[in-house]
């Protein structure tokens, strides 16, 4: 079968289709033994980050630009969304040395 | 004396008490006193905490004191978990006995400070005691311990009071 332009054109777009476009993601940071574990190496602005605490003691993942402050006693998970592009930092109020930092794109 | 030459006679006064002591000579102490001592660093820090809490109007003395007993009480209940699992009755020894005393001691010390006096001198045994007792953790209660599970929740005990000898740093700087 020949394609025509239209189909073409459809194919196009599909396989071209922006990423700026795709559906927000949600992305989990553990935090266990008094450490944020791992954070998502591609995180854009509208995606969310679940944050949930392995530990025995109550953490909180704070931004540091004060956007999220999410409290979480033992075993607790909570959500915070991402709203702006670059280097956000996250701490834990009671922790000031535990830090994460995720780079956000836009 | 300066608020640094104090702080570095405190932490070696603390490292004093825990290194020399006479159970750790030898082949160190067994899991059973290693349990004693390590319960015992963390409620005497809980011990130190109430009494900043009674006497402190500092917020920021406070939510650190806040911190201390909440996170002291949650390692030392797995501790307790812990050991009853094992069925090891925890062993009072020499160096449990002499880090109460110690600790008696700066209580007494600090019973008679007031404000800011107070504030910056529980912050400055904060840091010590923290320093010291990690010392300890590093160099003798971790290598001593033989239970792989005791050995774990020493670990996360290395790491808490890590960060909380971070956080005294810190805090003691600002007041």
């Amino acid at each position: 079968m020949r394609l025509g332009v239209p189909q073409i054109a459809l194919a196009v777009l599909l396989l071209s289709s922006p990423p700026a476009v795709a559906a927000p993601q949600t992305h989990v940071v553990v935090i266990d033994k008094m450490k944020f574990g791992a954070v998502p190496a591609s995180v854009r602005v509208g995606d969310r980050i679940l944050w949930v605490n392995k530990d025995m003691f109550r953490h909180t993942a704070t931004a540091k630009d004060g956007s999220f402050n999410v409290d979480l006693p033992p075993g607790a998970k909570g959500t915070s969304i991402v709203r702006k592009a670059g280097a956000l930092l996250v701490n834990c109020r009671y922790h000031p040395a535990m830090r994460a930092t995720l780079k956000v794109s836009a | 004396m300066s608020a640094k030459s104090s702080l570095l006679a405190a932490a070696a006064a603390f490292a004093i008490t825990i290194v020399a002591a006479p159970v750790l000579a030898d082949n160190g102490p067994s899991d059973a006193e290693i349990a004693h001592i390590a319960y015992t660093a963390g409620a005497l820090d809980v011990t130190a905490a109430k009494q900043a809490l009674a006497k402190s109007h500092n917020a920021e003395v406070r939510s650190f004191a806040e911190v201390m007993v909440r996170d002291h009480d949650a390692v030392n209940d797995q501790a307790l978990a812990l050991v009853k699992k094992l069925g090891v009755t925890p062993a009072d020894n020499a160096t449990s006995q002499a880090l109460s005393k110690q600790a008696s001691a700066t209580h007494d010390r600090l019973a008679k400070l007031d404000g800011a006096a107070f504030d910056r001198a529980y912050a400055q045994n904060e840091a010590a005691y923290h320093q010291a007792v990690n010392g300890a953790l590093k160099t003798t209660l971790i290598p001593s311990a033989d239970n792989g599970e005791l050995k774990s929740l020493l670990e996360t005990g290395l790491t808490l009071f890590g960060e909380h000898q971070q956080h005294a740093e810190q805090l003691a700087k600002k007041l």
